[in-house]
């Protein structure tokens, strides 16, 4: 938990401000500074992946709150990186319902098809893999997090093909990566069957 | 109003009051750590829990209000037991190094964990490290230490207003910092030390000096500005080792401002230890009648008109009265306790904080001049930040830009601005007319200019025309930066009969009408003016104006002498010695009471009594202590226009003020660190 202090300037550019404004226009004038999360996560997204101290102090300004405000919020939330990672950020669900169905196999799985382990960006550097706490998705454990996408009902083998699709710059299709419908029951369903 | 009952004894407390302060009012302690009266509530150390007849669990007394019919407890077995376990779970992470920390005797989780913990931990577990953090030169970190009360970050918050402190990280994780390393910027930052209930915050100057229980304790009142906060100084032999604050819900509350924390490092530095005399051209060591004849001989053949008297900043009443009589025993009638060359005199409401600093909680409109409080006075800052945050505050201000801790109405640069108050051609005028209670603060830096005279009675005229001076209520305020001001002012350190101010003396010098000055502490003067003058400086530190001197005689500084100050409200407060002054050094009436003896106008008193008996004749209300004697309304301040020049802050320099302040280390790290920080981050914009 620290800064980077290699990046001395940032400035919202002019799509990323378009966005801005729009996630500001949500809240009421006097209250701007509930709009620190959206802008946070814009910011993080234009600056690739994480935020300096730069964009963290633009972020205060912009909103006119105290920085340490936005350092409080910054470093509270495990979505808000403050140090510096790859673009990619591959994010595995470890918590207890995905333990169960098997998230260690798929953070191992993980590790040897990206050659880096948990918390570190990998040699090519272009993904950052880490564990995460419950994303809220244990219904279709296990699962992992890439970017804006959830990618669910893994296995180790799928899990390996998906990282391998994405190092070959391809976008697999997010959701279950079996056969089943978003959340659904896997084998058709089980009640309410006369309805 | 409602009416509890508290371990079978009833209680009625106001309304709006917690359980916890019910338990209080009720005579039952009930142990916190998070909880303090004057911050606001927190409710995240646990360790207030009682039990409350209906509640399923054990409530945090502290957060919870007081309701009617409630049945509290705070002494069951549950109780014991919950707070026990809170405990347990604090020391979890708490390292075990009492004997070697600072706070060790005087440490919240040292007692309660005697009073109330369990005797030994269940957790075999490796404790949390946590890296220390940095906070400037004043405060020294040990987070390992740190228990997450979060009172320091509300202090800075809500009391200080300065945002700078914060919890980042979460849950296990979480830190207290500044997250970016920075020194914290506030003039009270110190206060958040004593705020800490562990070890997490220690004072960086004393840090491993001294143990709690070695030091003897001294309630004495400081010298740095004019609020004179009470204070209480510590001693170890004759080394002050630490300045805290005391309580005086009138004055200072419980806070002190940095500078009078922590300069007291200067009390050991450049010290006067012992008389000089200039022979051939350099100061030579001498004794003390070897500087009595070279002052008789400086003095011989001398008129009373071709002598002077200038006194300093932090001059005792003591000294002062004993000053005031020598010179009329010279019969010299230039004589100038305002140093700093304020165009002030009687009568007294006009040099008074007429509204006094507790006062300033009643007001409703506050109109600040050329003043910038924040370095003048950080705590009547802090009052004025306190009015605020209580809701429906105006504050406007002419001149002085800077941010203040509040919300401020910039109405103009200087006196043109006033003018328009004054003749009613302002849209200010609209919040003053409408505010029941409104008050106008004038700086010194607005009086101590050529028409400061002129200001003075613009001031007076915008006191008139807004209702400021009412029955009970006065709204008019001089904020005073010297400790000796109003006690000079009082006793009539004013030019006399044909006498001359600071100003006209140092010309008159330097054209060589004035033939000898004597400086008594004064050092916030031009003292190249003073060159061919002979030259006599009274005081505790070799500054400025010992250096222009023929003759240097040794006083003692503030904490070294039974004295007398005044504040800016006009309120007499004692403070006693609390070491021996260095060397050869000596109270600086007992100096002045020696001297005129051998000059043959030996002045009439031999004792301390017999020389407050003598300040007591001169100014009656000056013997009555802690009492502030409520000066009468009048007509005061020169009629016509000032000039335009802006009003400009008259302390560039918060923490270099006197010669104590300069002479310091402490103070100039944080001109380094503080103003240095503050500096470069106006230079690249963060």
């Amino acid at each position: 938990m620290s800064i980077a202090p290699d990046v001395t300037e940032f400035a919202f550019d002019a799509a990323h401000a378009a966005l801005a404004e729009q996630a500001l226009a949500k809240f009421p004038p006097e209250r701007r500074q509930s709009a620190v999360l959206p802008l946070l996560h814009l910011a993080q997204a234009q600056h690739g992946g994480w935020l300096p101290k730069a964009a963290l102090d633009y972020v205060a300004d912009y909103l006119s709150m105290p920085r340490i405000r936005v350092y409080e919020v910054a470093s509270f939330y495990d979505m808000f990186n403050t140090e510096p990672t790859a673009p990619c950020q591959i994010r595995v669900c470890t918590t207890t319902p995905c333990w169960l169905m098997g998230s260690d196999a798929i953070v191992e799985a993980c590790e040897r098809a990206l050659g880096c382990r948990v918390g570190e960006n990998s040699p090519d550097g272009r993904f950052y893999l880490r564990e995460f706490e419950c994303l809220g998705a244990c219904v279709n454990a296990p699962m992992l997090w890439i970017d804006d996408d959830y990618y669910e009902d893994l296995t180790p083998e799928k899990t390996t093909a998906l990282v391998e699709a994405l190092q070959r710059g391809e976008k697999p299709t997010p959701g279950p990566q079996d056969a089943r419908k978003v959340s659904m029951p896997a084998g058709g369903k089980t009640t309410l069957l006369e309805v | 109003m409602p009416k509890l009952t508290i371990n079978g004894q009833e209680v009625e407390v106001p309304a709006g009051a917690t359980v916890f302060q019910a338990c209080e009012l009720a005579g039952f302690e009930v142990p916190h750590f998070c909880f303090h009266p004057r911050l606001n509530i927190a409710g995240n150390c646990r360790m207030c829990l009682v039990e409350i007849e209906k509640a399923p669990k054990p409530v945090a007394s502290c957060a919870m209000p007081a309701a009617e019919g409630m049945v509290v407890h705070t002494n069951t077995p549950t109780v014991k037991k919950a707070q026990k376990g809170v405990l347990e779970l604090l020391l979890i992470n708490h390292p075990l190094d009492c004997p070697i920390c600072d706070q060790g005797g005087e440490c919240d989780l040292q007692d309660l964990t005697l009073l109330y913990g369990p005797d030994s931990s269940r957790f075999a577990e490796n404790k949390r490290p946590v890296a220390d953090k940095y906070l400037g030169p004043l405060i020294s970190t040990h987070m390992t230490r740190c228990i997450h009360c979060t009172r320091c970050v509300r202090f800075i918050n809500e009391i200080a207003g300065i945002e700078e402190l914060g919890a980042t990280g979460r849950g296990e994780h979480m830190e207290i910092g500044t997250w970016v390393e920075a020194a914290i910027t506030s003039e009270l930052s110190g206060n958040i030390i004593d705020l800490c209930p562990v070890g997490a915050l220690n004072s960086k100057p004393y840090e491993y000096t001294a143990r709690t229980w070695e030091l003897r304790k001294h309630e004495g009142i400081d010298v740095m500005d004019a609020v004179g906060s009470s204070i209480r100084i510590d001693t170890r032999g004759n080394e002050v080792m630490r300045i805290l604050p005391r309580l005086h819900e009138d004055v200072n509350e419980e806070w002190i401002a940095d500078k009078t924390r922590f300069a007291y490092d200067g009390l050991k530095r450049r010290r006067l230890d012992k008389p000089w005399v200039k022979k051939d051209g350099k100061l030579q060591p001498a004794t003390w009648p070897e500087a009595f004849d070279a002052i008789r001989a400086g003095l011989d053949g001398l008129k009373g008109k071709q002598i002077a008297g200038i006194v300093g900043d932090q001059v005792d009443l003591e000294a002062m009265v004993a000053f005031k009589d020598l010179m009329a025993a010279f019969e010299s009638p230039h004589v100038d306790c305002r140093q700093d060359g304020a165009k002030l005199a009687q009568p007294r409401a006009s040099y008074l904080f007429n509204t006094t600093i507790a006062g300033i909680e009643q007001a409703d409109a506050i109109l600040l001049i050329g003043t910038f409080p924040r370095h003048e006075a950080p705590l009547v800052n802090a009052r004025i930040r306190k009015r605020y945050r209580m809701g429906g505050l105006q504050v406007g201000r002419i001149g002085c830009p800077g941010d203040l801790t509040y919300p401020v109405t910039d109405l103009g640069a200087g006196p043109p601005t006033l003018a328009e108050l004054a003749a009613g051609k302002h849209d200010f005028g609209a919040v003053l007319e409408a505010a029941e209670r409104p008050m106008l603060i004038l700086g010194t830096g607005a009086l101590a200019r050529d028409d400061g005279g002129r200001i003075l009675g613009l001031a007076r005229q915008v006191a008139e025309r807004y209702g400021m001076v009412q029955e009970a209520w006065n709204g008019f305020n001089v904020l005073h930066r010297a400790a000796s001001r109003v006690g000079g002012l009082d006793l009539g350190l004013v030019p006399g009969k044909g006498g001359k101010d600071v100003a006209s003396i140092l010309q008159a010098a330097a054209k060589g009408q004035v033939k000898a000055v004597y400086l008594l502490g004064a050092d916030e003067i031009e003292t190249e003016a003073l060159a061919d003058a002979f030259v006599i400086y009274q005081g505790s530190h070799g500054d400025r104006g010992a250096h222009v001197a023929d003759v240097i005689l040794p006083g003692a500084a503030y904490t070294e002498k039974p004295a007398t100050w005044v504040n800016t409200e006009g309120r007499p407060q004692r403070s006693p010695a609390a070491a021996f002054p260095p060397g050869d050094a000596k109270e600086d009436w007992k100096i002045l009471r020696a001297l005129s003896a051998a000059l043959g106008h030996t002045l009439a008193y031999d004792t301390l009594a017999q020389v407050r008996a003598r300040i007591k004749e001169v100014a009656p209300h000056l013997a009555l202590m802690d009492r502030i004697e409520p000066a009468p309304w009048a007509a005061f301040g020169a009629s016509g226009a000032a000039d335009e020049t802006p009003f400009t802050a008259p302390i560039t320099d918060y923490y270099r003020t006197c010669p104590i302040s300069r002479a310091s280390a402490t103070m100039a790290a944080c001109v380094e660190e503080i103003v240095g920080q503050a500096e470069k981050a106006t230079g690249t914009h963060g």
